[in-house]
C-alpha cells in the first residue's frame, strides 16, 4: 500500500515536471527570432485562425471601418476586441507578439489541465463500470493507465500543438473552448458545457455537431460499456438474489435523464443570446450580425479562399469546373453530417469517444484545416488509451503522421518558393494526410467496438466460469 | 503677312457660316490643331500633337454637328459624362531624363496600357451602370478591350486621391493592353481632316510607333447643358511621342566633350512634311519649345561668344544664334513669364502653317551647331515603386521617394523654417489577388523608421474584396522639406485563383497598375506673355492651367503561383476517391457484425422476412408452372435472389417502355 502510494506520488511529480518542461520549451521557442516564421506557414495559420489577419481586422476597426471590409478577417468580433489590443502592444526588445504568445501558452496549459480532469472522470467511470460488471479482475490483469495524465502530456508535447501555440494562430483558444465544453459535460457542469459549446461554435462553426455527444454525456453520464450488459447484470441479479452481488452499487447508468439536457438547452440559448448581443453591440455601426454571419460562417461554407492548406478542398475547388462548384460544396459538407447519425447510434454509450470521432472527422473534412485541429483530436485520443489498446495500424499511423508532417513543408517549399515543384506534389501530401486521418478514425472506431465486444464476451463467459 | 492671311481666311470662314440657315448662335464649333516639338536632353525629340474640337452648348443644329464627331457627342449625351479621359500608352515616360515638372509630363505622361477615368453627372446609384455602358461603348469606338474595365474588380472609385476629386469619379486601368494602329485609326477618325491634311498628316504609322514613348489621349469636358439641353463639349485629342532622330551622322565636334546632338527635321523624324493646314481648322501652328535648362545653356553660350550681344534668346537675332540653326523663320518668339524660377525661362518659337501648301510644304529642321548638355526640371521627389520578397506566397510593395535637385534648390532655401513640409499625395489601386495588409504599412524618412501617424496626414483605404473589388489606398504624406529619401512599404499575400481566372499566359505574372504620385502644392504651369495670337492657342492655355505636378510609377509584375492546368479530372477523381474511402470504410466498420451477432440477427430477421420470401417463392413457382416446394435452408435465398432479379429486370424494362412511350 505504502509502495503504491509512493509510486503515485512519484508519478504526479513527474507529470508536473513534464508540464513545466513543456511550458519552458514553448517559451524558448517564442524567444526565437521571428517565431521561426511559423506564423506564415499554411499548416499553422489558416485564413480563419491567422493572427495577422486578426491584426488587419483590428486595424480596420480602429480606423472606423468594418473589420469585415475586404476579405481579410473572418473571425469573431469578440476575439477582435479581446485579442486585437494584444496585436498592437509591443515591448522594446521583446518578441513582437509576446502577449499573444503568452496567452496561447496559458490556453494550452489550461486545455491540458482540463483534458487531465476529463480523463480522471472518464477513468473513474471506466473502472467503476468494470467493477459493477465484475470484470475488473479479468481485464485488469494489467493495471488501468491514468489516461488523463497521458492525454494531457500528449496534448502538451504534441509537436502540432507546440507549433500552433508558437505560430501565432487562434487555434489554441478554439481548442480550449471545445475542451471546456467536453469537460463541463463530463463533470456535469451544465452552464460551463453550454458556454464551451456556444463559444466553440461561434468561433469555428464545426463544433456545433458536438451537441449530440454533450447531450448524451449529460443524459447518460460518461463513457461506459453498452447498457445491455448492465441490463443483463440487473436481470441476473434479480434472478440470483445472491447477497454477494448486493454489494454492487444500486445506481447503474440506465435510462436517460432529461433534466440536465433541458438545463443545457436553456443555458445554451442563454449563452448564445448573450454572445450574439455582444457581437451586435461591437458591430453596431457597421454591417451588423448579417455581415458577421456571411463573412464568418459563409466564408467557411463556401470555401472562398483557395490558398493551399493541409486539407484537400482548396485544390479541388481551384480545379473543379464552376458549374459543379455548388454541387460539390453540398456533397462535402453533407459528408460530415451524414456520418453523425450512424455514429451516434452505434456509440451512444460512449459520448466522449463520440465527441472525439466527430472532432476528428470535422478536422479532416473542414474547409480550412490546420494542424491545430489535429492537435486537439490527437490529445483527446490519449483519453482512450485503455480502450484502444488493441488498435490496429497504430505504428503505421504514427509513421504516416511523421512522414506527412516532414514531407508537406518540403513539397510546399518546392512549389511556392523554389518554383521547381508542382501543385500536385503538395496536394498529394494533403491527400495522404486525409487518408491517414480516415484510417485513424476508422481504426479507432473499430477498436472501440471490438473492446465492447470483448467486454460482452467476458461478461457472457463470466457466469459460466462462476457456475463451473 | 501670315497673320493677315489668316485673318482674311477667318473672316471668310465666318461669313460662310453666317450664310447658313441657322444663324441664331454666335458660337460656332471650332477645331484647332497644334504641334509642339521639343528637344530632349538624351538626344531625343518630343512631339506633342494637340487637336481640340469644341462644340458650343446649343441645339441650333439639332443632333447634328459641323466638325464635332457625332459619336462622341452621343456618348456624352447618353451617359451624362461630365469629364472623361482615355489614354493609350506604350512605353514609359522617363521622368528623370525627360522632366517631371513641366505641364507636359504632368498632364500627358500616362501609365502604360489603357487608363480611363470619367466623372458622371448622374445620381450615385447609377454611376456604376453608366460606367459599364461607357466602357463598352469606348471599347467599340477604339477597337480596344476597354470592356474589361467593366468588371468591378478592375475599376475603383477614389475619393480624393486622384486629381479631379469627385464622388462621381470612376477610375480604371488595363496595364497590359497593347496599343497599335488599330487604336490610332479610330482616334484619327474623330478629327475633321483625319490624317489627310494638316498636322495630322505627319502621323506616319511606322515612324510614330518606332518611338520610345507613345501616348494617345482623348479628353472630354462637358460644359453643362446649354440652351436646348445640348451640352457644350470640348474634345481634346493629344498624341505624345518621343522619337529618336537619326543619329548616324553624329559629329564629335570637340574630342573629350559630349557629341553634338543629332539634328533633325520633320521629314527625318516623321518621314513626312506638312502640306499646309487642315482647311477646317481655326488655327494650325507648330511650336518649338526650349526647356528652361536648355534655354539657360544656350544663353550662356551666347554670352560667352559675344559679350556685347543681347542676352536674350527671344530677340530677333535667333537667326544667327551660335548654338543651333532653324530652317524656317519663326512667326514669333516668346519667353516664359516666370516669377518663381527666375534663373531661367523657357522659350517658345511659333511657326504658323497657314502659308504652306502642297506645292510648298513645310519641313522644319533643327540643326545643332555645338554640343549642349542640359537637364530637364524634375518633380520635387522622384518616385519609384518596386516589389520586395521572393517566392510566390507573399511579398511587399515599396514606394520610394528620392529628392531631386529641385527640392534641394527650391526647398533648401526654406529649410531654416522647421515647419516647412512637402505634401505628397499617393493613390494606388491593387487588384484583389494582391491581398494587402494595411496594418503593416511602414514609413521611413531618411532611413529612419517613423510611426505612420507622424508622416501620414490623411489616409483612406478601401480593402479589396475577393473577386469583387480591388483595394484602393489614398494617402497624404507630409514630409519635411529637408528630406533626402522616404519610403513606404506594405506587405501583401498573393492570392490563389481558380484555374478559369488565370489569363492564357499565366506564368508571365499579373500587373499591378501604376500608383499616382502628385504634389498638390507644386503647380506645373508655363505662362507665356499675353499676346492675341498665343491666347487663342488651346494647347498653351492648357499649359497655363495650374495643375498639380503628377507622376506615375512603374507597373509592377507580380508572379502568382499556378495550379496544374492540365489535369483537373485527376484532382476531382482523387479527391472523390479519398472521400469515398472515408465514407465507405467508416460505414463498413459501423455495420460490421462478428459471428455470434450475425447469427442473432439472422434468427431475428428470419421471423420477419420469411413470410414475404415464402410468398414470393410461391409466386415465382406458379409463374414457372412448377409445383411449389417448401424451401430448405440454402435454396430459398438463391431462388429468392433470382426471382428478385427477374422482378427488377421487369421493373426496369417496364419503366423504360413507359418512358419511351411518353417521351418519344
Amino acid at each position: 500500500m505504502e509502495e503504491t502510494h509512493q509510486r503515485k506520488k512519484k508519478k504526479v511529480a513527474s507529470f508536473w515536471s513534464w508540464v513545466v518542461a513543456s511550458i519552458i520549451f514553448r517559451l524558448i521557442l517564442i524567444y526565437f527570432p521571428k517565431n521561426l516564421n511559423l506564423a506564415a506557414r499554411p499548416e499553422v495559420s489558416t485564413p480563419l485562425t491567422s493572427l495577422r489577419r486578426l491584426a488587419e481586422g483590428f486595424w480596420l476597426k480602429q480606423s472606423s471601418m468594418s473589420p469585415y471590409a475586404g476579405s481579410m478577417y473572418h473571425g469573431s468580433p469578440l476575439l477582435l476586441s479581446l485579442l486585437g489590443p494584444l496585436t498592437v502592444k509591443r515591448i522594446e526588445g521583446q518578441p513582437n507578439h509576446l502577449f499573444f504568445s503568452l496567452l496561447s501558452v496559458i490556453a494550452d496549459v489550461c486545455s491540458a489541465m482540463l483534458i487531465r480532469a476529463t480523463g480522471k472522470k472518464l477513468q473513474m467511470a471506466y473502472s467503476y463500470s468494470l467493477k459493477s460488471l465484475g470484470l475488473l479482475t479479468q481485464l485488469g490483469s494489467s493495471e488501468i493507465l491514468s489516461s488523463g495524465d497521458i492525454a494531457a502530456l500528449v496534448y502538451l508535447w504534441n509537436p502540432f500543438t507546440i507549433v500552433t501555440c508558437v505560430g501565432l494562430s487562434t487555434s489554441p483558444i478554439e481548442n480550449l473552448a471545445v475542451i471546456l465544453c467536453l469537460f463541463g459535460a463530463c463533470s456535469r457542469l451544465v452552464p460551463l458545457a453550454a458556454f464551451g459549446w456556444v463559444i466553440s461554435t461561434h468561433l469555428s462553426l464545426y463544433p456545433a455537431i458536438l451537441i449530440i455527444p454533450v447531450v448524451f454525456l449529460l443524459g447518460y453520464g460518461p463513457d461506459a460499456p453498452p447498457r445491455k450488459l448492465f441490463m443483463k447484470e440487473k436481470y441476473s441479479k434479480n434472478l440470483d438474489e445472491s447477497p454477494s452481488e448486493g454489494l454492487m452499487q444500486p445506481k447503474l447508468p440506465i435510462g436517460f435523464s432529461w433534466r440536465p439536457v433541458i438545463y443545457f438547452v436553456f443555458w445554451a440559448l442563454l449563452w448564445s443570446v448573450y454572445v450574439l448581443v455582444l457581437c451586435s453591440i461591437s458591430l453596431k455601426q457597421y454591417g451588423g450580425l448579417q455581415e458577421m454571419f456571411t463573412s464568418t460562417y459563409g466564408f467557411i461554407l463556401t470555401v472562398e479562399d483557395l490558398s493551399p492548406n493541409i486539407g484537400a478542398l482548396w485544390y479541388f475547388f481551384a480545379e473543379v469546373f464552376d458549374f459543379f462548384r455548388n454541387f460539390f460544396l453540398i456533397v462535402f459538407h453533407v459528408n460530415i453530417l451524414v456520418m453523425i447519425l450512424p455514429l451516434a447510434i452505434r456509440l451512444n454509450h460512449r459520448p466522449c469517444f463520440l465527441a472525439f470521432v466527430y472532432i476528428a472527422i470535422s478536422s479532416m473534412l473542414k474547409s480550412y484545416p490546420s494542424v491545430g485541429d489535429s492537435a486537439l483530436y490527437l490529445g483527446l485520443l490519449g483519453l482512450f488509451v485503455n480502450q484502444l489498446a488493441d488498435m490496429q495500424f497504430s505504428f503505421f499511423l504514427f509513421c504516416g503522421y511523421v512522414g506527412v508532417s516532414l514531407l508537406s513543408p518540403v513539397m510546399h517549399n518546392l512549389w511556392i518558393w523554389r518554383g521547381t515543384g508542382n501543385a500536385n506534389f503538395y496536394f498529394a501530401t494533403a491527400t495522404v494526410y486525409a487518408c491517414l486521418q480516415t484510417i485513424l478514425v476508422v481504426e479507432s472506431v473499430s477498436a472501440m467496438l471490438n473492446h465492447d465486444r470483448k467486454l460482452r464476451k467476458l461478461r457472457v463467459a463470466k457466469p459460466e466460469d462462476a457456475k463451473s | 503677312m501670315a497673320l493677315l492671311q489668316r485673318f482674311i481666311f477667318l473672316l471668310l470662314f465666318m461669313m460662310t457660316y453666317q450664310l447658313l440657315p441657322c444663324t441664331g448662335s454666335i458660337l460656332e464649333e471650332e477645331f484647332t490643331e497644334e504641334l509642339l516639338l521639343k528637344p530632349l536632353p538624351d538626344r531625343k525629340v518630343l512631339a506633342h500633337f494637340h487637336f481640340q474640337t469644341k462644340a458650343p452648348p446649343s441645339s441650333s443644329n439639332g443632333r447634328h454637328h459641323h466638325l464635332f464627331p457625332k459619336a462622341i457627342s452621343q456618348l456624352v449625351q447618353k451617359f451624362q459624362v461630365k469629364e472623361m479621359e482615355l489614354s493609350f500608352t506604350q512605353g514609359r515616360w522617363s521622368y528623370e531624363r525627360w522632366g517631371g515638372f513641366d505641364p507636359m509630363p504632368s498632364n500627358n505622361a500616362k501609365p502604360p496600357g489603357v487608363e480611363l477615368w470619367a466623372v458622371f453627372d448622374v445620381p450615385q446609384n447609377q454611376i456604376d451602370a453608366s460606367w459599364k455602358n461607357l466602357t463598352h461603348t469606348l471599347s467599340g469606338l477604339f477597337c480596344a478591350s476597354i470592356n474589361f474595365l467593366e468588371s468591378s474588380t478592375t475599376y475603383s472609385a477614389p475619393e480624393w486621391g486622384f486629381p479631379p476629386a469627385s464622388r462621381n469619379l470612376r477610375y480604371g486601368t488595363l496595364p497590359r493592353e497593347a496599343v497599335c494602329t488599330e487604336n490610332l485609326t479610330p482616334w484619327l477618325k474623330l478629327l475633321p481632316c483625319r490624317d489627310k491634311s494638316g498636322l495630322s498628316a505627319l502621323l506616319d504609322r511606322p515612324s510614330i510607333y518606332r518611338g520610345f514613348y507613345h501616348s494617345q489621349r482623348l479628353r472630354l469636358i462637358s460644359t453643362g447643358p446649354g440652351l436646348g439641353g445640348m451640352a457644350g463639349i470640348i474634345l481634346e485629342q493629344t498624341l505624345t511621342v518621343v522619337l529618336q532622330p537619326n543619329g548616324r551622322r553624329t559629329i564629335v565636334a570637340h574630342s573629350g566633350e559630349a557629341p553634338v546632338q543629332p539634328s533633325w527635321s520633320m521629314s527625318s523624324i516623321f518621314g513626312r512634311k506638312v502640306n499646309g493646314r487642315c482647311v477646317l481648322a481655326k488655327s494650325s501652328n507648330v511650336y518649338l519649345q526650349f526647356d528652361r535648362g536648355l534655354a539657360k545653356e544656350l544663353k550662356n553660350h551666347q554670352n560667352e561668344n559675344k559679350d556685347s550681344g543681347t542676352n536674350n534668346l527671344a530677340s530677333e537675332d535667333f537667326w544667327n544664334n551660335p548654338g543651333f540653326e532653324l530652317s524656317v523663320k519663326p512667326d514669333g518668339v516668346f519667353e516664359e513669364i516666370n516669377g518663381l524660377h527666375s534663373e531661367s525661362s523657357s522659350v517658345l518659337y511659333k511657326f504658323s502653317m497657314e502659308k504652306y501648301s502642297e506645292s510648298e510644304p513645310c519641313d522644319l529642321s533643327f540643326k545643332w551647331k555645338i554640343p549642349v548638355v542640359w537637364s530637364c526640371k524634375q518633380a520635387p521627389l522622384h518616385a519609384t515603386r518596386f516589389l520586395m520578397g521572393s517566392g510566390n506566397e507573399r511579398g511587399a510593395i515599396a514606394i520610394s521617394l528620392k529628392s531631386t535637385e529641385l527640392t534641394e534648390g527650391f526647398l533648401g532655401a526654406n529649410s531654416v523654417d522647421d515647419g516647412c513640409k512637402v505634401q505628397v499625395n499617393i493613390f494606388q489601386v491593387v487588384p484583389w489577388y494582391v491581398k494587402v495588409y494595411f496594418h503593416s504599412l511602414r514609413v521611413s524618412v531618411d532611413q529612419q523608421l517613423k510611426a505612420p501617424a507622424d508622416v501620414i496626414e490623411k489616409i483612406h483605404v478601401s480593402p479589396s474584396k475577393d473577386k469583387v473589388s480591388p483595394g484602393v489606398m489614398e494617402m497624404i504624406l507630409k514630409l519635411p522639406c529637408t528630406v533626402k529619401s522616404a519610403s513606404l512599404s506594405i506587405d501583401f499575400d498573393k492570392g490563389f485563383l481558380h484555374i478559369d481566372e488565370y489569363p492564357p499566359d499565366a506564368n508571365q505574372g499579373f500587373d499591378i497598375p501604376s500608383a499616382v504620385i502628385s504634389f498638390p502644392k507644386f503647380h506645373a504651369s508655363l505662362i507665356f506673355p499675353k499676346d492675341d495670337s498665343l491666347n487663342e492657342s488651346p494647347m498653351l492655355s492648357k499649359f497655363q492651367q495650374k495643375n498639380p505636378v503628377m507622376s506615375y510609377t512603374e507597373v509592377l509584375l507580380v508572379p502568382l503561383t499556378t495550379p496544374d492546368f492540365s489535369m483537373p479530372y485527376n484532382v476531382i477523381t482523387i479527391t472523390c476517391t479519398v472521400f469515398a474511402l472515408y465514407f465507405g470504410s467508416l460505414l463498413n466498420v459501423l455495420r460490421r457484425r462478428v459471428a455470434e451477432e450475425e447469427r442473432l440477427l439472422k434468427s431475428k430477421a428470419a421471423t420477419k422476412t420469411n413470410r414475404l420470401s415464402l410468398l414470393l417463392s410461391k409466386l415465382s413457382a406458379k409463374l414457372r408452372g412448377k409445383p411449389w416446394e417448401p424451401p430448405s435452408s440454402p435454396q430459398p435465398t438463391s431462388s429468392f435472389i433470382s426471382s428478385k432479379l427477374v422482378l427488377r429486370v421487369i421493373l426496369v424494362a417496364g419503366i423504360a417502355m413507359v418512358w419511351q412511350y411518353y417521351f418519344s
